[in-house]
């Protein structure tokens, strides 16, 4: 166990230079003029101008060589300082807690309610191949899955927000607010975990162990609950934890349709603002998360499957 | 009895609710940091945080901070004395010394201050003294822009910036998430007064579908900035009510004057003149009557000219234009001369959502008299980046005009001398930049209208920039409240007046 958390500690570690310093590099590589980028992205295009940006460059020093620059960022993050924004001149690690926060209870909700939609439905198709809630379900996945999430934004805006009235349009900061963007979100995750769910399940339901349970007269809920789903769970588990990166990481048109302060928005402002700090910020914490998550996966996994642990 | 009590009992807690109930407050501008030069608009607009002087609606100068202003007869020393019961919202008075830090700030900054010629800026007792080098009649009005908020000494950090926001107004920063919400409640100790309703919710919402469903479906009260397709589908709706003020914002093609594509006005008329406005003013903005006939919008008085010869549409002529000018047709139909094809790339920014498909109208347009254009829709820095190194030929820009609410204060920026980067660029004009230092200089209207005239008539027939559409903000408003009023220059949307409707 000890060497697990180790090993993964010095992973996250590797993850975090190799992350801060490619994001340095690509930033650097973009073409234009990182001063006028910075001063739009402060002033807006009223009253940028050029001086704004002469300016914005003497203030930040981006004249300097970037040797100077990096080893400055190297310093700044051993003391385990992320710096400063360059647009708004916060503190980077006060708009992570905002905006990554954000995120993090917005990827939550969503996987929560993916979760109770995707892998059950999963479970009644694979139980019973090409029957009906099999079909039902295959309909619903490609459909879902074929409409874009802006478009299904929309349509749950107009149904729970205009014609019933429920549910705000958007806003952020309570529970109500949540409401929408998760489901937008969890209805095209569900559209996808659900097949991989039904796949894992009807792959498990023809394998010969299950077959001998059901022969040995055990009632069919014992089966599926002792024999079915734990052996399911294995490759679900894994793709889940795929579909909780891809959510923190932002989604940034569901985040932009409803007004949502989440790391993707956060992260492509940045990017065009050509806001450093900020971009190597978000980038180091969504690799720690991304690090975090799959040894999660991996112990669940472990957890779940014995010979995953005989084979280390 | 006791049912009674239960339903007292509810009903005050309702009623107490209704009374707590924000006004909740929409629009498409994020806070980007609370820096008055970054974001100072939004806490000047939801009044937080005022300057000394303000605009009414008509942009007439009226008192703010201070009560009264007047300038010395040599018209370099400006006194405004501040109103003498302004306190902050840290329960400290607006001193002299105060706005003078505020003002300080600000000169040394990136806002509109620094462009006037100011020597040194003092407190006298109840008086702050601005000196100046030479004569600037138009001080007062650029003392309107947010960037010369006043704050009060507690809304720095020990390093001299601003890290919060303690102003003046009737509403006061209960929260600020930055960069999409703010949470404000009334100040209690505003010089004009109580505000109507007491708390005000800000949500920035930058796309403008979301925004019109916020209107629809009764979550947000006020809600700035409508998308012209929103609107008819707004003003059908009987719970809300749609307003709509002419801005001073003109959309103009920027063009490279030192180019050989542009550097003869003929050509540069020709361009205005295979511009179909009204087609464009119609089709992408819903109305017609924005197809900009010269610079500056008819509510913009002085500066409009009713009796100047509207841009217009005429093919031929255009086509007459560009060959007196030596353009002819390649064999692909195209101009050519001197075996330079008629080939130039228009530069463009998405940061106002119609911008880009204007550009490709024009691009059709300019197409039937034989000019190729390819579209680039990149950031705003775009502009005034390539303004500098010389490489932009073409830029569609939307212009502000009263970032200060007299125009002149745009003018001088961007027709002063060498241009600049959202005016005239590589236009060489010796009348103009004259005209505009002696305008900074004048306050009386009636000496500067002849002045002001000839300055519209040079931009009109030179065509350094070449005027496209003018533009309008739409503002929708639930029948729920009542007092709302729209401000064309978008300085103050005077929430303090607002009340929910009996």
């Amino acid at each position: 166990m000890r060497r697990f958390l180790l090993a993964r500690l010095a992973q996250a570690g590797l993850v975090a230079l190799v992350v801060g310093t490619l994001s340095f590099a690509l930033m650097r590589a973009l073409p234009g003029d990182a001063a006028m980028r910075i001063a739009a992205g402060r002033y807006g295009p009223d009253a940028m101008t050029g001086q704004a940006a002469d300016k914005v460059r003497l203030e930040l020093g981006l004249d300097r060589p970037w040797p100077a620059q990096f080893l400055d960022w190297l310093e700044t993050l051993a003391r385990l300082d992320l710096g400063h924004s360059l647009v708004t001149g916060a503190p980077v690690i006060e708009e992570l807690k905002v905006q990554l926060g954000a995120s993090l209870w917005l990827a939550a909700a969503a996987l929560l309610i993916s979760l109770a939609i995707g892998p059950v439905a999963g479970v009644l198709a694979g139980l019973r191949p090409t029957g009906w809630a099999d079909r039902l379900g295959l309909a619903a996945s490609v459909s879902l899955r074929a409409v874009p999430p802006f478009v299904l934004g929309l349509v749950l805006i107009l149904v729970f927000a205009i014609w019933l009235g429920w549910l705000p349009p958007a806003g952020f900061g309570t529970a109500r607010d949540l409401v929408l963007p998760a489901l937008t979100l969890a209805l095209g995750l569900a559209a996808v975990s659900s097949r991989v769910t039904r796949d894992a399940v009807a792959a498990v339901a023809r394998a010969p162990h299950f077959a001998f349970a059901r022969h040995k007269g055990l009632p069919e809920a014992v089966v599926v609950r002792r024999h079915g789903l734990r052996n399911a769970a294995i490759p679900v588990v894994s793709y889940l934890g795929l579909q909780a990166i891809y959510l923190v990481e932002g989604v940034v048109v569901v985040e932009s349709l409803f007004a949502y302060p989440g790391i993707g928005h956060a992260l492509v402002h940045a990017i065009v603002e050509r806001d450093i700090p900020m971009v190597q910020g978000t980038a180091l914490a969504m690799g720690l998360i991304f690090v975090a998550v799959t040894a999660c996966v991996d112990a669940a996994s472990a957890w779940l499957d014995p010979r995953l642990r005989s084979a280390r | 009895m006791r049912i009674a009590w239960f339903l007292a009992a509810a009903l005050a807690a309702l009623s107490t609710a209704v009374a707590a109930k924000p006004l909740k407050v929409v629009g498409p501008w994020e806070i980007a940091g609370v820096d008055p030069a970054q974001s100072g608009y939004v806490f000047s607009r939801l009044q937080v945080a005022e300057t000394l002087v303000t605009a009414d609606t008509s942009g007439r100068l009226v008192p703010a901070l201070a009560a009264a202003w007047s300038v010395s007869d040599d018209g370099l020393v400006w006194r405004f004395t501040l109103r003498p019961d302004a306190v902050f919202h840290d329960g400290t008075p607006v001193t002299a010394e105060a706005a003078t830090a505020s003002l300080e700030r600000a000169r040394a900054g990136v806002g509109v201050l620094t462009q006037v010629p100011i020597a040194g800026i003092a407190g006298d007792g109840r008086d702050v003294v601005i000196r100046l080098d030479k004569p600037f009649a138009a001080l007062p009005a650029y003392l309107v822009n947010f960037s010369a908020i006043i704050l009060a000494p507690s809304s720095y950090d020990d390093a001299g910036k601003v890290s919060r926001i303690v102003g003046s107004g009737p509403y006061k920063v209960k929260s600020l998430t930055p960069p999409l919400k703010l949470e404000l409640e009334a100040s209690r100790g505003w010089w004009g007064g109580e505000p109507g309703i007491a708390e005000v919710s800000y949500l920035a919402v930058g796309q403008g579908e979301t925004r019109a469903l916020m209107a629809e479906s009764g979550e947000a009260d006020l809600v700035f900035s409508m998308l012209p397709v929103s609107v008819e589908r707004l003003r059908r709706n009987g719970k809300l009510d749609v307003q709509i003020a002419t801005i001073p914002r003109t959309r103009i093609l920027k063009v490279n004057a030192g180019s050989p594509f542009f550097d003869d006005a003929k050509v540069r008329q020709a361009v205005s003149q295979a511009i179909d406005r009204a087609g464009i003013a119609k089709v992408i903005l819903r109305n017609p009557d924005l197809a900009a006939t010269q610079l500056f919008p008819p509510a913009l008085a002085g500066w409009h000219v009713p009796d100047l010869a509207p841009l217009g549409r005429d093919l031929e002529a255009a086509k007459r234009l560009l060959a007196e000018a030596g353009w002819k047709p390649g064999s692909d139909g195209i101009l050519e001369r001197d075996g330079r094809r008629f080939s130039v790339t228009l530069v463009t920014y998405a940061n106002w959502p119609e911008l880009p498909p204007i550009a490709t109208a024009l691009q059709a347009q300019l197409r039937e008299v034989g000019i190729e254009v390819k579209v680039s829709v990149g950031n705003s820095s775009e502009i005034p980046s390539r303004h500098r190194d010389g490489t932009l030929e073409m830029g569609l820009v939307s212009r502000l005009y009263s970032i200060v609410p007299d125009p002149i204060g745009t003018l001088l920026q961007d027709y002063g001398p060498g241009g600049s980067d959202w005016g005239a660029m590589g236009w060489s004009n010796e009348e103009l930049p004259a005209l505009v230092g002696r305008l900074v200089g004048m306050s009386d209207p009636g000496a500067r209208a002849p002045l002001q005239r000839r300055a519209v008539e040079i931009l009109q027939e030179e065509l350094p920039s070449i005027p496209v559409t003018w533009s309008e903000l739409a503002i929708v408003a639930s029948k729920r409240i009542t007092g709302v009023k729209v401000d064309p220059l978008e300085v103050n949307y005077g929430l303090a007046a607002v009340r929910w409707a009996e």
